[in-house]
């Protein structure tokens, strides 16, 4: 969590850099609390590197809180919106693999469908294996977003 | 009261307290300037480059505890000062710097004199602000000397655009406090963890005190030596603690690291008990890690969690204010008992007998060595020394024994060149009354020379001692172990005279090339209380610091001069940064 404010952003982002530690996902949106951000950051890296990115986040003048999602029970989500190529031959097969994923068509013009799958990231990854990677026009993710489980986090 | 935005700026800065404001006109802080004009509480130095702006203001915060401020313009005038900036966040002093903006509305046009100042200073700041609204003016400078002076200290900028300056607005006065919900500097001691300490402690054979520049910032001195006197511990400090300790105690062990006695780094290598104060484990420290004090229980104290475990594993943490976790530590083991360490005492004088900083003199060439110890003598270990960075740091490391905290003021993080000359500056402002050497070498003093002038102008009278050996000399000195004596670019042709160079700038200058002219010009230039004066001392070009650590060694493993050859070209010096 951390203040709503212009630049907090490029703090977070320039520390990672700064410091070498790497970003795997990041993304950021206001809360309820308009004053406040949240953000939620996937890296990659040992106890120690974990450790010292905690530090040096609750370092920063603009985080009013760090939690590592990981060492809690928690949610994480992902949004993936993909373009692909559909004909009356594949039409079918790709319906059903929509289906399988809890997907949904959200937009549909004459050779082409945009999809919107939300779930762990891992079930993103694997909606994409299922689909003909020839077939795909464009793919846009949002990231990763997590909460923590329980009533105080 | 209504007052336009530099106007309240100069009057909070006046509530702070400031007395003395480093800075350089331009135009983004024309109305700055105007309201400062007016105001009798505040002294500004007018600099002739903003880098000597924002080391002068450093070395004013690190002489005098007190929060340093530089005020510059827009542009060109935040990027001079960005060395400077980042010198003082390396060493964590605590500063406000004051930049000029261009107007609000024309901001990511491209302006004359526009920069990014928050982005480009992002990574080098406690925190910066871009100020955009008189309004927000007294509740940032408050918030800016808050967060700069609380907690582990170092540099905030405050980017105020020029329009925010001009716009009138109600002004309230300064505010009397301050709250953040995402910045909280204030520790509670954990006893638990200073339980675990003493456990340690109690059981310790071979302890010893590691303090760094912790425990000069957080003002720790008094605890310090306190504990080590209590304790009966023998203690070594960092380059950046030096003085915390008295130096001239018989518990002191001298420097430790790559350039520290054979006794400190020996008692660290062989410890189980390692009392970290205010330090960090720098890699000019630790030598290489996988040798490092390999039998010890370590046990660290510092204000900033991100320290503790970033370099070294260790063994029991606390967090807290320096001075406030030695106050629980001397009070615990008040009633402790220690183990006898008469046997650890006798081991360390063993190696203190090796004497490691005994060095060889040369007929008809002054070592510098000899210079610093002269200047010890001459100014009967009294004086603030401020250096540069290079070999002359070092030595002035190695042969001014300090006994108080605040009186050896060096660019000990960054390394940055140029730093010596405003920060002695600095230093008088500080310390009008005390002798202040800097202390310099040919390549270093080029850096910032222009600050001579500035130093007639406001009438702050140092002392440069300048060891001059034609080289840059550490460069010199790596490229003959490392580079198989392949001298790059380090020799430096063409030196100005340094005394002609003094008298232009209205000081004094005197060249010393003989040893026995050393010690008479030293007094001399002493004797010259209201007077600059600029001593040129030719000293041995080929002159290496030792004792060292070689590169990839360990604590145990150090050469001392003319005893240990120093291995040429190997891979792990070409990696040495």
């Amino acid at each position: 969590m951390l203040e709503n404010e212009a630049g907090a952003l490029s703090r977070v982002a320039g520390l990672f850099s700064a410091r070498g530690f790497n970003i795997e996902s990041l993304t950021v949106a206001a809360t309820n609390d308009p004053t406040l951000s949240r953000m939620t950051i996937v890296s990659v890296g040992d106890d120690n590197i974990i450790e010292q990115i905690v530090k040096q986040l609750e370092k920063l003048i603009d985080v009013v809180k760090v939690v590592d999602l990981t060492a809690t029970e928690h949610v994480e989500r992902e949004l993936l919106l993909v373009k692909i190529d559909v004909n009356p031959n594949t039409q079918a097969d790709i319906d059903r693999q929509i289906d399988q994923f809890s997907g949904k068509i959200i937009d549909v013009s004459e050779d082409t469908y945009l999809i919107e799958v939300a779930g762990q990231s891992k079930k993103i990854n694997e909606f994409l294996d299922s689909l003909d990677a020839s077939k795909i026009l464009e793919v846009s993710r949002t990231g990763v977003t997590g909460v923590c489980q329980k009533r105080e986090g | 009261m209504k007052l336009n935005g530099a106007q309240i700026l100069i009057d909070c800065l006046k509530s702070e307290g400031v007395k003395h404001i480093f800075g350089y006109p331009g135009g983004a802080v024309l109305h700055i300037y105007d309201a400062l004009n007016v105001c009798t509480a505040i002294d500004h130095i007018l600099v002739r480059h903003e880098q000597g702006a924002v080391h002068a203001a450093d070395g004013y915060a690190r002489t005098s505890g007190k929060c340093g401020v530089a005020l510059v313009t827009s542009g060109p005038g935040l990027t001079n000062a960005v060395t400077g900036i980042a010198t003082a966040f390396t060493d964590s002093i605590p500063m406000v710097v004051v930049s000029g903006q261009v107007p609000s509305p024309v901001i990511g046009s491209d302006a004359f004199q526009e920069v990014d100042a928050v982005g480009i200073t992002r990574s080098c700041v406690k925190h910066n602000f871009l100020v955009k609204n008189a309004d927000d003016i007294a509740e940032t400078v408050k918030k800016a000397f808050y967060i700069a002076t609380t907690g582990r200290p170092g540099p905030v900028l405050i980017d105020i655009t020029k329009d925010a300056t001009i716009a009138e607005t109600e002004y309230e006065g300064y505010p009397q406090t301050i709250k953040m919900r995402s910045y909280q500097p204030e520790v509670q001691v954990d006893a638990e963890q200073i339980k675990k300490a003493i456990a340690i402690i109690e059981k310790a054979k071979k302890p010893i005190i590691y303090s760094g520049g912790g425990s000069v910032i957080g003002n720790a001195s008094k605890a310090l030596t306190t504990l080590t006197h209590n304790t009966g511990f023998p203690i070594t400090q960092t380059l950046m603690g030096l003085g915390a300790f008295p130096a001239t105690d018989k518990q002191s062990l001298g420097m430790l690291g790559m350039h520290g006695t054979y006794e400190s780094n020996m008692a660290m290598h062989d410890s189980d008990c390692i009392i970290t104060v205010g330090a960090r484990f720098d890699d000019r420290i630790t030598g290489n890690l996988e040798k490092f004090c390999p039998y010890a229980k370590i046990i660290h104290i510092d204000i900033d969690p991100s320290t503790i475990g970033k370099v070294v594993g260790v063994d029991v943490a606390i967090i807290g204010q320096v001075n406030d976790v030695l106050q629980a530590l001397i009070q615990s083991l008040d009633t402790k008992k220690l183990e006898n360490i008469d046997s650890w005492w006798k081991q360390i004088n063993d190696w203190r007998s090796v004497d490691s900083m005994a060095y060889r003199t040369k007929q008809g060439v002054i070592k510098p060595q000899t210079v610093i110890e002269a200047l010890y003598e001459v100014t009967k270990g009294e004086a603030i020394v401020t250096s540069d960075v290079g070999q002359h740091q070092m030595w002035a490391a190695q042969y001014y024994p300090f006994d108080k905290p605040r009186r050896w003021i060096n660019s000990g993080g960054l390394g940055t060149m140029g730093f010596g000359l405003p920060a002695a500056m600095g230093a008088k402002l500080a310390d009008p009354d005390r002798d202040v050497a800097c202390v310099t070498g040919d390549g270093s003093i080029q850096m910032m020379l222009q600050e001579l002038s500035t130093m007639l102008q406001y009438h702050t009278p140092v002392k440069i001692i300048n060891i001059n050996n034609g080289y840059l000399g550490m460069v010199r000195q790596w490229q003959e172990f490392f580079y198989d004596k392949r001298y790059s670019m380090s020799y430096m042709d063409a030196l100005p005279d340094f005394v002609k160079l003094a008298e232009s700038y209205g000081h004094i200058g005197i060249k010393v090339e003989k040893e026995t002219d050393l010690k008479p010009a030293l007094i001399e230039a002493f004797k010259q209380k209201d007077r600059t004066v600029f001593i040129d001392i030719l000293t041995d070009p080929t002159e290496n610091v030792f004792p060292m650590i070689p590169s990839g060694a360990g604590h145990h493993e150090m050469l001392l001069a003319g005893r240990d050859e120093m291995a040429s070209t190997n891979d792990s010096g070409l990696n040495l940064v």
